[in-house]
């Protein structure tokens, strides 16, 4: 009985995260024109952009291979099963302990090496700017994460998503520098990862500001709709990252009763309306980087992810 | 006094810490007084705070001290400086800023190693307080060494006082009469490097001091 | 019995080479031979495996060969077993791609002898008991790979890395020889039984450490001893690269393994303060070496570089825990090394059979000259891409166990009380994260220009699948990878006796565990279930593609690429390596390698070709090699003299070295 509860879980979970992902993305569109004082697309464009997209033929280059057509879905498998484990409005699911942060950065590093090939598997230029760009960047970012991850697993004692999660939402954790300093890293890293301003631009076609979208060019019809939704899936697993260790108010452990998962499911909604609300207002307000200027930023992280586990390496009440 | 007073004490500092780094990365003078100001903020906020904690009313004074002369006076009259002396607005580095930052990132290592060891006695908040404070001392000699402008030497001079009334504070007992010497010297070495600086740019039309040294006749 | 079964398997070697000697001319010699090897290196593989699952007592056997009052001492305990696995491994699956890649040699008489006498070679120094032996296998090893390097010897720079590999090789044996006899003292207890009853003292100890690092760690390619390693392995035919790269230098880090936690006696806490300096800059430099090159195989050599500073750093982090008495984490880091050591030979292998079939089919090694391979040959394609998924140390499979493994041993660190290595452990965690991330960036411009794209040259156009021998080498290696990715625990469960017998603790058991999962430390710590993900991901991924193509469209058409509207026929306009690493070359290159890129555009009107030049500079070559090799060469001149003096100046020499040793005579007794 409690297996079944818990598999249900999981798996409202997953669907939970599939379901919202292009509904985010919609509201964070939604936001930003507001903010330039422009009506905007309706909230559910991105639903609408799904539907149509997987219904067109894919146009397939002459030069693409077998590896090709096989990296959207390798990329989106990859994406949702990173997205399922981390918790959005409650802790301790069933899987949630064959994979821990640093296997779920690593399945994210999966995704991005397997579109950095298909970028370069069609022979064009503009897919060869898009992917040495997007493993520059990559170079940095995910050590400064990986730093981020030490970080809270020595605050916590664990690498386990739950049990972090768990413990920052007691009393023991308390208001630490090194967690102050993983914060700013971690949003600056959410950037770079997800491609928003001022890294790249997810609205531009122009080459000067691609990166993502120049890896991605050639893809068409339901190839180009399961990477939209790969990429929404990940802006929507990095702001529950954020929200569900530095946020951690109305999620409830694993085992607890009805209301609590209610006000779980509320309290996650409040959250992500916050967070695109504040990610939008980010967006507008800064200009994006020239491209030689996204390593200092990143070196940045990177050295606030090694200042913080310094710190804890250091001395235990930091 | 309970565990988030600590914890309230340490992110303050950190901040401090955190944003000597931001002035280690600035390149553009403008961007640097504000962060300044912000460092003289951060610095009030934390002096109040451990006013509070201690009792002390007198380091309330400090605290607008700070507050009032270093976060708004001091960077408007260096704005001022800036735009009547027409300096070059870009601020050239010694060394690049990745290694600048790493050369940060070991001193701050360095700071904690010595002072976590030499302090063993006196209580935690104020052995991590003094390392944090020794880390905003030595980046901002770091700033003073690796800066070619003489703006950005005066600024890493001030981040360095800040960085020792951090201290003077954390140590738990610093007179008002202390403080009020110190930031009268101060306010008189500024006056004095400012009447040095126009003396210097009136002399030779510009204040890098890479340029100013061909003029010493050694070479 | 497993020994006596093992050193017949080697002496079997051994014969083969004169054998293969005398058949040189027939056209089945080839195959004859690497048939041969195969069946040797198989029964020797399935007699250590058992010893090492059953974790068998040590066996020893005492020849009487070599020295009169020494003899050769032979002993498989399970540090051997475990050596010898991966040695048979690599010479099983060399073996089988050389009886197919064997029939493209040009001059396989200077291939065959040597090759059965390499591995045979391999086997006697893992099998070694006493210094003597190890010392003349060590040698042996060295002298059989310097004649495969020197295979095909009228290329001019075949000859260059021959030569330096040979320097790099007898300054090896030189550190062993040193440390052998400090370990065996003034009295000459020349076998290891001998060295380990004789706890030698602090000094000594660590005297046989560094020379042991240094020794045996030039032969595996330690920063900055590296630099034989990226001219010598791509030197080779490629059978014999992967075998270099991939278990030649695990022989390597089996040495120092050997002298340093087994003869040296109880580490002191500063030695894994040089090992692991030592291993990050390796592991950092190593990377950023490979990111450079264009050449398929130097690529891959320098990308060893890097994984043997993984490896070290596991090392370290054992020795650090070891001294401060944490048994416990200790075997957690000794096994993650361990781990990587057999992960690192199976899929550096595979990658070095994958170039040399592509060598094989387009006569190039240079990146620049081909791509678009993945439509001619799309088998060894997909072997060599799963190759670049393990090495990336991409989950499901094997190489991130490894890395996720050596992550955790650096989190229990904190607890070091050394406050040198409180702040040295943060800074190499985050350099194995950055150089992580940067062999990722590595393999996509590596797999992406060879096979992806379109084709650059008439070679690259005009390939064709590699024979079915070679194939099947290289889906072998693959499917190891995958298996050591999805059922970590079997392969760490086997690892034990060997952490336990050197470390005197074990990782927890990991059989039985829910869900074939990896727990290394407990439970509530952390765990990882490589299979679970990768089911999770193949039912995903075939969820999505089923709904997609049963409820929205699964048509599909063929067209020109968009390119944004300006597609352009000629394959130079797509990405090249070099420009692909132009990126990291920038923002890393500029600082470790002083990269400068210069280019010029002749003027309108002028008809010749626009140029693009990038310099780089090795930083080992010029101030640690160059400087050296002049200092060389100038005490060689000054000493030179010496050569012309008279008969009068000889006398005086040899009169003066009487007395000075009579002197020392005098004074000592």
């Amino acid at each position: 009985m409690v297996l079944i509860r818990d598999l249900a879980i999981q798996g409202a979970q997953m669907l939970l995260v599939l379901l919202l992902a292009p509904l985010f993305t919609g509201f964070v569109r939604k936001a930003k024109a507001q903010l330039l004082r422009r009506q905007g697309p309706p909230l559910i464009q991105p639903y609408l952009d799904l539907v149509r997209l997987s219904r067109k033929d894919v146009v397939l280059a002459e030069s693409a291979s077998w590896l090709f057509r096989v990296v959207p879905y390798l990329v989106f498998s990859a994406t949702w099963v990173a997205a399922s484990l981390v918790p959005t409005f409650r802790t301790g699911l069933l899987f949630s302990w064959s994979a821990d942060l640093i296997a779920i950065i690593a399945l994210l590093g999966s995704a991005r090496f397997f579109l950095a090939l298909a970028g370069l598997d069609v022979g064009t230029s503009f897919g060869g700017i898009g992917s040495s760009r997007e493993v520059m960047i990559a170079s940095l970012a995910e050590p400064a994460m990986i730093m981020i991850v030490f970080t809270l697993a020595l605050v916590a004692g664990s690498t386990q998503l739950s049990t972090i999660a768990g413990f920052l939402s007691s009393s023991g954790a308390g208001l630490r520098v090194s967690l102050a300093l993983a914060l700013i890293a971690l949003v600056m890293v959410a950037i770079a990862e997800n491609g928003r301003i001022p890294i790249d631009n997810p609205a531009t076609h122009l080459e000067l500001t691609m990166v993502h979208e120049a890896m991605v060019l050639e893809y068409s019809g339901r190839h180009l709709a399961l990477i939209e939704l790969a990429a929404s899936l990940k802006l929507m697993l990095y702001v529950s990252l954020i929200a569900c260790l530095f946020a951690p108010w109305g999620i409830e452990a694993s085992g607890a009763a009805s209301p609590a998962l209610a006000i779980g499911i509320a309290a996650y909604a409040g959250k992500l309306a916050v967070a695109g609300f504040l990610l939008a207002l980010f967006e507008t307000s800064i200009a994006k980087m020239r491209v030689f200027r996204v390593p200092e930023f990143l070196g940045a992280a990177l050295m606030l992810g090694l200042l913080a586990t310094l710190l804890l390496f250091v001395s235990r009440s930091l | 006094m309970s565990r988030i007073d600590f914890d309230v004490a340490h992110v303050l500092a950190g901040f401090l810490v955190l944003i000597s780094f931001l002035e280690l990365y600035q390149d553009r003078l403008y961007a640097l007084l504000n962060v300044y100001a912000a460092h003289a903020l951060v610095l009030a906020a934390s002096v109040a705070w451990q006013a509070f904690l201690q009792d002390a009313p007198h380091l309330y004074v400090t605290a607008m001290i700070a507050l009032v002369f270093k976060a708004i006076v001091i960077p408007v009259a260096l704005h001022r400086i800036i735009v009547r002396l027409g300096i070059h607005r870009q601020i050239e580095k010694v060394v690049g800023v990745g290694t600048t930052m790493l050369a940060g990132m070991g001193l701050v290592a360095l700071s904690m190693v010595v002072m976590l060891r030499v302090t063993q006695q006196a209580g935690p908040l104020a052995q991590e307080d003094l390392a944090f404070a020794l880390s905003v001392v030595l980046l901002g000699l770091l700033m003073m060494v690796t800066r070619r402008n003489a703006v950005g030497q005066v600024v890493g001079f001030m981040s360095l006082e800040n960085g020792l009334v951090l201290a003077a504070t954390g140590a738990r007992g610093m007179p008002l009469v202390v403080e009020i010497s110190v930031a009268f010297s101060i306010l008189i070495a500024f006056i004095v490097i400012g009447i040095f600086l126009f003396r210097i740019r009136e002399r030779f039309d510009t204040v890098d001091v890479q340029v100013i040294d061909t003029f010493r006749g050694e070479r | 019995m497993t020994l006596t079964v093992i050193l017949i398997c080697a002496v079997f070697l051994l014969v083969l080479g004169p054998f293969a000697v005398a058949m040189r001319t027939t056209g089945a010699a080839s195959r004859l031979i690497y048939g041969a090897s195969l069946a040797a290196a198989a029964a020797s593989f399935a007699a250590s495996v058992a010893h090492l699952l059953a974790a068998a007592s040590p066996e020893t056997i005492a020849l009487p060969l070599g020295i009169p009052w020494l003899g050769a001492h032979f002993r498989l305990d399970v540090l051997s077993a475990f050596f010898l696995v991966v040695i048979d491994l690599g010479a099983i699956s060399a073996s089988l791609f050389a009886f197919g890649y064997g029939m493209h040699e040009t001059a396989p008489g200077r291939v065959l002898p040597f090759y059965p006498a390499f591995l045979a070679a391999m086997t006697c120094v893992v099998l070694a008991d006493d210094a003597f032996t190890f010392l003349l296998s060590w040698e042996f090893m060295s002298l059989v790979s310097w004649a495969l390097v020197m295979a095909h010897h009228r290329l001019p720079e075949n000859v260059r890395a021959g030569y330096i590999y040979l320097v790099m090789a007898s300054f090896g044996t030189l550190c062993l020889l040193l440390g052998f006899g400090l370990l065996a003292g003034a009295d000459g207890h020349y076998t290891f039984a001998q060295m380990r009853a004789a706890h030698p003292s602090a000094a000594i100890g660590a005297m046989a450490m560094l020379l042991a690092l240094f020794g045996a760690g030039s032969k595996a390619g330690i920063v900055p001893l590296h630099v034989w390693l990226p001219l010598a392995h791509p030197a080779a035919p490629s059978q014999v690269s992967g075998l270099m790269s991939g278990v030649m230098t695990k022989v390597a880090v089996y040495g120092f393994v050997r002298i340093v936690f087994d003869l040296a006696g109880a580490p002191a806490w500063w030695w894994s303060i040089v090992v692991l300096v030592l291993a990050g800059v390796t592991t950092v430099m190593g990377v950023l070496y490979a990111l450079m090159q264009h050449d398929l195989k130097r690529l891959l050599a320098y990308h060893t570089v890097e994984n043997i500073g993984i490896v070290f750093i596991g090392f370290g982090l054992a020795l650090a825990f070891k001294a401060y008495g944490m048994p416990f984490a200790a075997a957690l880091a000794f096994t993650a090394a361990l781990l990587h050591v057999f992960n690192h030979s199976l899929f550096k292998s595979l990658l070095f059979f994958g170039s040399g079939a592509v060598l094989a089919a387009t006569g190039e090694r240079d990146m620049e000259h081909l791509g678009g391979l993945i439509h001619r040959m799309p088998q060894t394609a997909f072997a060599f891409l799963i190759g670049c998924v393990a090495i990336s140390a991409l989950p499901p499979l094997n190489g991130f166990v490894s890395e996720w493994l050596t992550f955790q041993a650096i989190l229990l660190s904190p607890q070091l009380p050394s406050w040198g290595l409180k702040l040295l452990v943060p800074a190499v965690g985050a350099l194995l994260a950055l150089s992580a991330a940067l062999a990722a960036a590595c393999f996509v411009k590596a797999y992406g220009v060879t096979f992806l794209g379109r084709a650059r040259t008439r070679a690259a156009e005009a390939a064709a699948e590699t024979d079915a021998f070679s194939l099947a080498a290289m889906m072998l290696l693959a499917a190891l990878c995958l298996l050591a990715g999805i059922l970590p625990g079997l392969f760490i469960d086997a690892l034990a006796p060997v952490s336990s017998a050197f470390i005197g603790a074990r990782m927890p058991v990991q059989s039985g565990l829910q869900w074939v999962s990896i727990i290394p430390i407990a439970a509530s710590r952390s765990s990882y279930d490589g299979l679970l993900v990768f089911f999770f991901m193949v039912i995903s991924g075939g969820l999505a593609a089923f709904a997609i193509h049963r409820f929205a469209s699964d048509r599909l058409r063929r067209a020109p690429a968009w390119d944004c509207g300006y597609p352009d026929p000629s394959p130079a306009t797509q990405y090249s390596a070099m420009s692909f690493a132009q990126p990291i070359r920038r923002v890393f290159g500029s600082v470790v390698f002083q990269a400068r890129e210069t280019g010029g555009i002749p003027v309108p009107g002028d008809t010749r070709p626009a140029w693009l030049k990038v310099e780089l500079r090795d930083p080992f070559w010029d101030y640690l090699y160059a400087p050296l090799a002049t200092a060389i060469a100038r005490v060689a001149d000054r000493l030179n003299r010496l050569q012309f003096l008279t008969i009068r100046q000889f006398l005086t020499l040899v009169f003066g070295a009487l007395v000075i040793l009579l002197l020392v005579l005098a004074v000592w007794s």
